[in-house]
């Protein structure tokens, strides 16, 4: 691995959608865990939970995407025209998503209430679905021809190997969603909750393991970089030690510690992810010659170069604000007249 | 139906929804910035009352934005992908920085203007508001970049050929400083701030017939007549700029505006006509030499019309005439109703007329009917080409997509956007009926 222009692209988008994942991960954690409270106060307490940020939660994967479409052209064009119908499932339900939040709480009526408690926890388990088997496939191997053109079928992109890791993205982010609203409610729901956290731990434990199991088994190549250099075995290591850390510190009552054990944890994860798909950004299988990496589906060294002064100005911007943002809204979420 | 053609009216459909918005919300980002920035001046509750309510507004409007623009960002790969593959290098850029340096802002600090009126001091509320409108004008800058280099590029060259080739980029102020960027980003803001300010008349002038609130009413009434006044005027000025700017650059898309076809001629100005494209022909009533006057300052300058281009590069040249001449007719008819909407402001007979009331209600969809007009001018205009002279529309698809899947995503999207319609125009309409002061109390009750 050399730093030149491309390795830090990589690292830069990768760092965007970590972001997402950290970030956004746990909105849609808390949406897909939304059904399971049933009455009204403690629904409305948990969308307003990440009312304030969800928003600009949703800004890192616009953000993430319009980094890979600079800086990836080729892999933006590939996957999002090749996994075409996964891209407008996962469209539909952000757009769920987002005016559930809007909609819910505007009109008393139970059916109306109901409705869009249903679209927002549906729409929230399928995003981080369909985010999952995309990555499921990122991993496996994709058809592409010549021309970096996808030659498969939407139905061939739901192997088992892709819906385990959408089904494993869900866990994930149900447990760090779970975290988020322990930290951010008290009483009674957060009692209920706390229930909650070790059970999506469980959930996710599972999952995770399967989900090991199988790439080791099945995607071999997915762990060459790593038995190539052995240190790097740190990554995966560090991810679980995140992990086990949270039945801890939710034991000890230190929620805001168990939370960041929860960020770690994703980041870590999506770290591993990385160490195994570099230089690839997308397999090709069969013809693995196809492939595309950050060398042969990159934007010219110019691009990339001005990417990174924009990167070098902006991102401690975005990493102010987000940060005060954050601090403004931080402590127990309480319902005021401005809630959802 | 083929898959250029389904393609284009998604993209078209998704657009034309999406941009119903973002206008309104750049706007309504004036008028907040005014109203908290009065109330901090003067302590003037009313201004304090004004703000809560458009920002309330304001936030339903955003909340629709933001969902219908990620589909947006998303089409370019899904539906364009060859076309992704070609401008990436260019394009990418300013789509990047529009991501990191305006909406981060824009979303970021828009929590703390819907829920943080009492977590913060008035004065960081007030600066919140500004990074909010700010970035609201900041991102439409990186989008109008975008969607001007593909009008006029430059700042780039073509490297590879044939099946590979791509634009790369040469120089990014060029890129950015494209010779259609500054009149199209001045005329989509002056579209925006009327689009802001007919809304605020409508609904003051519609509390005003029904006799509620009329304090607030007035009070924002009398912003927005200001700005609708100021906007509509620059929008013609900004529109005549932007035309003469076509004229340089892309001939055939001003001479689709006017039906000329001429190869070289002096060219008349329609007020309204019907182009008979099988004859090369237009018929209606016109100003003689007035087109060229406009470019030139001179009736005799010889403007290159339609048939100095082979048919095959042309836009649809009727669709293109009559949607040009209706947007120009409604700017017009919005500078009338600005000056008349001033005019009797000011002698205070506005409030008293009540016919002309209901016109100021009803106001409110011309603008959105010129932003959306106008777009469709622009970017019909310069068919068959997707990037002006470099890459023609049909061969900006994606290679991976057909059409039974468009006619599905399109077919989900129309659905979904009817539905979000609907219930945008309804809860907007209840918190339009429920008021400034009832809605607190209406909240109130809700809690309990």
């Amino acid at each position: 691995m050399s730093f030149d222009l491309n390795t830090i692209w990589f690292i830069l988008v990768g760092v965007l959608f970590t972001g997402y994942a950290i970030l956004d991960g746990f909105d849609l954690g808390v949406g897909s865990l939304h059904l399971f409270t049933d009455n009204d106060t403690d629904r409305r307490l948990i969308i307003n939970a990440i009312g304030p940020v969800w928003d600009g939660n949703e800004v890192w994967l616009v953000t993430g995407g319009g980094a890979l479409f600079a800086a990836f052209p080729e892999v933006y064009a590939t996957s999002f025209s090749g996994f075409y119908m996964a891209m407008m499932l996962l469209l539909v339900a952000l757009i769920f998503r987002a005016v559930a939040i809007e909609f819910r709480s505007k009109q008393p009526s139970k059916t109306w209430r109901r409705f869009w408690d249903v679209s927002f926890c549906t729409a929230s388990i399928l995003s981080g679905f369909l985010i999952g088997v995309a990555l499921g496939n990122i991993a496996w191997g994709i058809p592409l021809d010549g021309s970096h053109e996808f030659v498969g079928t939407f139905r061939g992109l739901l192997h088992p190997y892709a819906l385990l890791v959408g089904v494993t993205t869900v866990a994930l982010f149900m447990m760090h969603g779970a975290i988020y609203v322990v930290m951010k409610t008290e009483g009674e729901l957060q009692k209920q909750i706390r229930g909650w956290v070790n059970n999506t731990i469980i959930f996710f434990i599972i999952c995770y393991a399967v989900t090991t199991m199988a790439t080791l088994l099945y995607v071999p190549q997915m762990a060459e970089s790593i038995r190539q250099t052995p240190v790097l075995f740190i990554v995966p290591i560090l991810n679980m030690l995140a992990i086990a850390n949270i039945p801890r510190e939710i034991h000890h009552g230190r929620e805001f510690r168990a939370f960041l054990s929860s960020c770690a944890a994703v980041a870590l994860l999506l770290a591993t992810f990385g160490l195994d798909m570099y230089p690839n950004l997308i397999l090709s299988n069969p013809e693995a010659a196809n492939s595309l990496t950050v060398y042969n589906a990159s934007s010219s060294q110019k691009t990339l170069n001005i990417m990174l002064i924009i990167a070098v100005i902006g991102m401690p911007l975005v990493i102010a604000y987000t940060s005060s943002i954050y601090w403004i809204f931080r402590g127990k979420v309480k319902l005021t007249s401005h809630s959802y | 139906m083929d898959l250029e053609l389904l393609s284009r009216i998604q993209f078209g459909f998704t657009i034309g929804f999406h941009y119903l918005f973002p206008p309104l919300s750049i706007g309504l980002g004036l008028f907040l910035v005014i109203m908290e920035g009065t109330y901090l001046k003067t302590k003037n509750e009313l201004y304090h009352r004004m703000t809560r309510f458009w920002v309330k507004v304001f936030g339903l409007i955003f909340a629709l934005g933001v969902a219908t623009g990620i589909v947006m960002e998303f089409q370019f790969g899904t539906n364009w992908s060859t076309y992704s593959r070609f401008v990436g290098d260019v394009f990418g850029s300013a789509l990047a920085a529009e991501g990191v340096f305006a909406f981060f802002l824009e979303s970021g600090f828009l929590a703390v203007l819907l829920f943080g009126w009492d977590k913060v001091k008035p004065r960081t509320h007030f600066i919140s508001t500004i990074l909010v409108a700010f970035g609201a004008h900041f991102s439409a800058i990186w989008i109008v970049v975008a969607n001007s280099w593909q009008q006029t590029p430059t700042g780039h060259h073509i490297v590879g050929s044939g099946l590979t080739a791509r634009a790369e980029i040469m120089d990014f102020w060029q890129v950015v400083f494209n010779p259609s960027f500054l009149d199209r980003i001045s005329h989509v803001y002056m579209g925006a701030w009327q689009a802001a300010a007919f809304f605020v008349l409508s609904v003051s002038a519609f509390y005003l017939l029904k006799k509620k609130n009329v304090e607030f009413a007035m009070g924002s009434m009398k912003i927005a007549v200001v700005i609708a006044l100021f906007a509509s005027i620059m929008q013609l000025v900004t529109g005549h700029g932007s035309a003469a700017t076509v004229a340089e650059t892309q001939p055939a898309k001003l001479a689709a505006f006017e039906g000329h076809y001429e190869v070289s001629a002096p060219a008349g100005m329609y007020l309204f006509g019907w182009v008979d494209e099988e004859n090369e022909e237009t018929i209606g009533l016109q100003i003689p030499g007035m087109l060229s006057f406009l470019i030139d300052f001179d009736t005799e300058t010889p403007v290159t019309g339609l048939k100095a281009f082979p048919p095959g590069d042309r836009p649809p040249v009727n669709l293109v005439f009559q949607s040009y001449h209706l947007m120009v007719a409604i700017g017009m008819l919005l500078i009338l109703l600005a000056v008349i909407g001033a005019i009797t402001y000011r002698s205070g007979h506005l409030f008293k007329i009540r016919w002309l009331l209901w016109v100021f209600v009803f106001s409110v969809l011309l603008p959105q009917a010129g932003n959306q007009l106008g777009w469709f001018s622009a970017e019909v205009g310069r068919q068959p080409w997707i990037v002006y002279g470099l890459l023609r529309t049909s061969e900006g698809l994606s290679k991976s997509v057909d059409s039974s899947e468009v006619i599905i995503s399109l077919i989900l999207f129309t659905l979904i956007y009817l539905l979000l319609l609907v219930l945008f125009i309804y809860l907007l309409n209840e918190k339009i009926q429920h008021g400034p002061v009832e809605e607190e109390i209406a909240e109130e009750g809700r809690r309990a």
